[in-house]
C-alpha cells in the first residue's frame, strides 16, 4: 500500500467493487480473481456481458485468463518492465489525458523523460510478449472511456512491489482514469480484514486512520487518549524484522494473535528456528496451528461466529459483524483476552463491550469519525466519513482531486528479482492460492467439504518440462532452493510456461515457504514470495 | 427447538461478503447468502457456503495451553493470563519495551486490533506491531 500512498496520498482500492460492472475496459494484473476474490469476479464477468474489454497480464494462465479479450504472458518479475512498455505506447501515440496532467498531478516531466528512453523491442525481450499485444493493452485501456486497474499480491510480493504499484499509479494518472465511478486503481486485499488490521494501526508506524508515530501532534493526543505520560515515537519492527532480532538476541517476546507466521512467512525454516529460540512466545489462536505448538502459552480466543465487531472489506467497507452462538468450550473473546493481559500488566482497560472499543476508535481516528454501530446497519459504510451525516466514500480521489493535493508520477527503472535462475536452480518458481482454501489453512481444512475438494498441494509444471524430467501426473518430485527442499506430487499443465513451476501455499505438509525468498522490497517489507529459483529432481 | 439466524460478515477473503448464519438451539447448522449484501447479492463461493464448518470443529481449542516441561498441558485462565502477564513484565523491566514485539491479525475484528496495539504502544511502551498484510 506504501505505492499508492506515495502517488495519490491514501493506500486502499480506490474505487468500489460494484462500479467494476460500469467500468469499459478492466486491466487484471498479478491477481487470480476467480480463485482468490470470487465475489468481484462475479462483477468483472457482468462487466464482459455488457462489453467491456478484459485485459489480464501474469505470469500463470489462471481462471480470469480464460475469460480475457487480451491475456498476455509476462516472465514473472517483469511487471515494470510491462507496464513501462505499455505507458511508452500511450505517449507515443498521444493517448495520454494532458488535462488531466498538467491540471492533477506533479512530476510529470522526469517521469516522461525515462519512458522516452524505453524501447519497446527491448522490452518484449524481458517480458516475452509481443510488441503487438503491448500495444493492443495500452490502446485498449486508454481509449476507453472508463477504465479499472485491479491488481494483487502478484504485483506486491516483489522486492520492487512498490515500484509495481507506483507504476499502476503513473498508468491511471497518465490516463486520467482515476477520480470517478468505474475506474481507479483497486487492490484487492486478501484476507478478511487486511483493511482493517491496518486502518487500526497494527503497523510499525502508524495509529488508527495512518496517523503516523513519528508526528508530535498525533502522538501527544494519542498519549493523551490512553492515559500515558508519553508514547514511543520511534517506528517498530515489522514481522521480518522481528524474527531476525530474535536471532539477534533483540527480541525476547512475540505475542501472536490470529496468525500463522511459520506457514505464511517465507523461509520457514528460519521462522521455526526464532520462535524455538524466543524466551516467550504467546499464540492467541482458535487452533493449535504450527506456530501455536511452539508457543510457551496459547491463548484460546473465539470464532467470527461467536463474536461482535466490525470487519474492514477491500472497498473500505466498515461492516458488522454479529454473534450467532456461544463461545465454544472455555475459549474467550479476544478483546477480553487482551484487556485481562493488559490489567494484570499494570496497564488499565475497562470496557464492557466491542461497540465501547469502536466508539474510542472513532473518537481518535478522523476517517472514522462519523461511523457508529448503528450507522452500520445495513450495507455498511466506506470511510473516509468524518461526520455522522457524511455517507461515506465509494470512491477516493474525486475528479483527480487527490488525498495528497495532485497526484504524483514517479519514474520507475526496471530492476530483476532478487533471485534469478541459474545452472543449479534452472526454475522459476511463483506461489499462490486454490479455489477451496483460504491462506493456511487453519479454517478450510477443519471443513469436510473443502478438505475432500482439495486436501493437498501439487506442482505446476509445464508438459514441456515434465516430458524432459520423464514426469507423469502424480508423480513425486522433489523441489529444493537454496533456503529448504520439499516433496510433493506434480501436476502437469499449460497454466504455466516452459521454465516456470507453480505451487500453493496451503499447505502445511508442503510447506512452500520452505523454498520461498524473504529478500524484502526495501519500502513495503513485503516478501518477495512470487518469485524465487528452484531445481527439480523425480522423487 | 431455537432456530435463529444471524447476519454477520464472512471471515474468508476481503470480499466481504454478507450472510446468515443460521444455529438450532446454539449450534451451527449452515450458511445462507444475503440478498441485499452490497458485494456479493446473494451469491456465495464455494468457502462462504461452508463458512459454518471449521466453527465447531473438534479440532478447537478449547482451554488455554501453558508449556511445562517442554509440554503444552492444559491450565485455569487464572494461570495461564498470570503467567502471560509476569512474564511480559519481567522481559520488559530486563530487556527494555523494543524487546516485545506484537503480531496483530488481518482475521480478527478492528476492535481487537485496536485493543493489541494500544496494549503494546501504551502498556509496553513499543510500535513493534505489524500483521501479515503483505502475505
Amino acid at each position: 500500500m506504501a505505492g499508492l500512498a506515495a502517488s495519490f496520498g491514501s493506500g486502499a482500492m480506490t474505487n468500489s467493487v460494484s462500479e467494476l460492472e460500469e467500468s469499459d475496459t478492466i486491466f487484471i494484473i498479478g491477481s487470480n480473481t476467480a480463485t482468490s476474490h470470487p465475489l468481484v469476479a462475479t462483477r468483472i464477468f457482468r462487466a464482459k456481458e455488457k462489453g467491456a474489454k478484459v485485459l489480464v497480464a501474469d505470469p500463470r494462465k489462471n481462471q480470469i485468463a480464460a475469460f480475457a479479450d487480451l491475456y498476455v504472458r509476462h516472465k514473472p518479475g517483469t511487471d515494470v518492465a510491462l507496464l513501462n512498455g505499455v505507458m511508452k505506447v500511450i505517449l507515443d501515440q498521444g493517448l495520454e489525458n494532458k488535462t488531466f496532467i498538467k491540471e492533477k498531478t506533479e512530476d510529470f516531466e522526469g517521469f516522461k523523460s525515462q519512458i522516452e528512453k524505453v524501447d519497446l523491442d527491448e522490452v518484449s525481450k524481458i517480458t516475452g510478449v509481443s510488441v503487438e499485444d503491448i500495444k493492443t493493452m495500452a490502446q485498449t485501456y486508454a481509449e476507453a472511456e472508463k477504465a479499472s486497474i485491479v491488481y494483487c499480491m502478484g504485483i506486491t510480493q516483489h522486492t520492487n512491489g512498490v515500484n509495481n504499484v507506483k507504476s499502476l499509479a503513473n498508468l491511471s494518472m497518465l490516463t486520467g482514469q482515476i477520480g470517478k465511478p468505474g475506474t481507479g486503481v483497486n487492490p484487492l486485499r486478501g484476507q478478511n480484514n487486511v483493511q482493517g488490521a491496518c486502518d487500526m494501526g497494527g503497523l510499525p508506524d502508524v495509529y488508527t486512520g495512518y496517523q503516523k508515530v513519528t508526528i508530535e501532534e498525533a502522538n501527544k493526543k494519542f498519549a493523551e487518549a490512553w492515559g500515558v505520560p508519553e508514547l514511543p515515537s520511534k517506528v517498530g519492527l515489522t514481522i521480518p524484522e522481528m524474527i531476525s532480532n530474535i536471532e539477534k538476541d533483540e527480541v525476547k517476546a512475540l505475542w501472536v494473535m490470529g496468525e500463522n507466521p511459520v506457514v505464511s512467512d517465507p523461509d520457514a525454516n528460519h521462522v521455526v528456528k526464532a520462535l524455538e529460540k524466543i524466551d516467550l512466545l504467546i499464540v492467541q489462536d482458535i487452533f493449535l496451528t504450527a506456530t501455536a505448538k511452539l508457543a510457551d502459552v496459547v491463548l484460546p480466543g473465539v470464532t467470527f461466529a461467536e463474536k461482535d465487531g466490525t470487519f474492514v472489506n477491500t472497498e473500505r467497507r466498515v461492516m458488522r459483524v454479529r454473534k450467532a452462538i456461544e463461545p465454544i468450550g472455555d475459549s474467550h473473546q479476544d478483546w477480553q483476552i487482551i484487556q485481562d493481559i493488559s490489567n494484570r500488566f499494570g496497564y488499565k482497560m475497562a470496557y464492557d463491550s466491542p461497540e465501547e472499543i469502536f466508539t474510542e476508535i472513532a473518537a481518535l481516528t478522523p476517517s472514522y469519525a462519523g461511523i457508529t454501530y448503528e450507522r452500520l446497519e445495513g450495507q455498511g459504510i466506506q470511510w473516509p466519513c468524518p461526520t455522522q451525516e457524511h455517507p461515506g466514500t465509494p470512491f477516493l480521489h474525486k475528479d483527480g482531486n487527490f488525498s495528497r493535493g495532485k497526484g504524483l508520477f514517479h519514474a520507475i527503472d526496471i530492476k530483476p528479482p532478487a533471485e534469478v535462475i541459474d545452472e543449479d536452480y534452472p526454475f522459476w518458481m511463483t506461489t499462490g492460492r486454490v479455489y477451496a482454501h483460504y491462506h493456511t489453512c487453519t479454517m478450510t481444512r477443519k471443513s469436510r467439504l473443502l478438505d475432500s475438494e482439495i486436501s493437498g498441494g501439487a506442482l505446476e509444471i509445464n508438459p514441456s518440462d515434465a516430458r524432459i524430467l520423464d514426469l507423469q501426473d502424480g508423480h513425486r518430485i522433489k523441489i529444493a532452493s537454496r533456503r529448504g527442499e520439499i516433496e510433493t506430487q506434480v501436476m502437469i499443465t499449460e497454466r504455466v510456461e516452459k521454465g516456470v513451476v507453480f505451487m500453493p501455499f496451503h499447505f502445511e505438509e508442503t510447506n512452500v515457504n520452505k523454498l520461498t525468498n524473504p529478500a524484502c522490497d526495501p519500502i513495503a517489507k513485503i516478501p518477495e514470495l512470487k518469485v524465487c529459483a528452484v531445481k527439480l529432481e523425480k522423487a | 427447538m431455537d432456530y435463529q439466524n444471524t447476519l454477520t460478515t464472512c471471515t474468508y477473503c476481503g470480499c466481504g461478503c454478507t450472510l446468515f448464519l443460521e444455529s438450532i438451539d446454539g449450534k451451527l447448522t449452515g450458511t445462507i447468502p444475503c440478498k441485499t449484501g452490497p458485494v456479493n447479492e446473494g451469491k456465495l463461493c464455494i468457502k462462504g457456503w461452508n463458512v459454518h464448518e471449521f466453527v465447531q470443529s473438534d479440532k478447537r481449542l478449547k482451554k488455554p495451553l501453558l508449556r511445562k516441561d517442554g509440554e503444552l498441558v492444559e491450565v485455569s485462565w487464572e494461570e495461564a493470563l498470570d503467567f502471560t502477564a509476569t512474564r511480559l513484565k519481567e522481559i520488559k523491566e530486563k530487556n527494555g519495551s523494543d524487546a516485545v514485539g506484537f503480531c496483530a491479525s488481518a482475521k480478527v475484528t478492528n476492535e481487537e486490533n485496536y485493543l493489541m496495539q494500544k496494549f503494546a504502544r501504551a502498556g509496553i511502551g513499543t510500535n513493534s506491531v505489524d500483521h501479515c498484510a503483505r502475505l
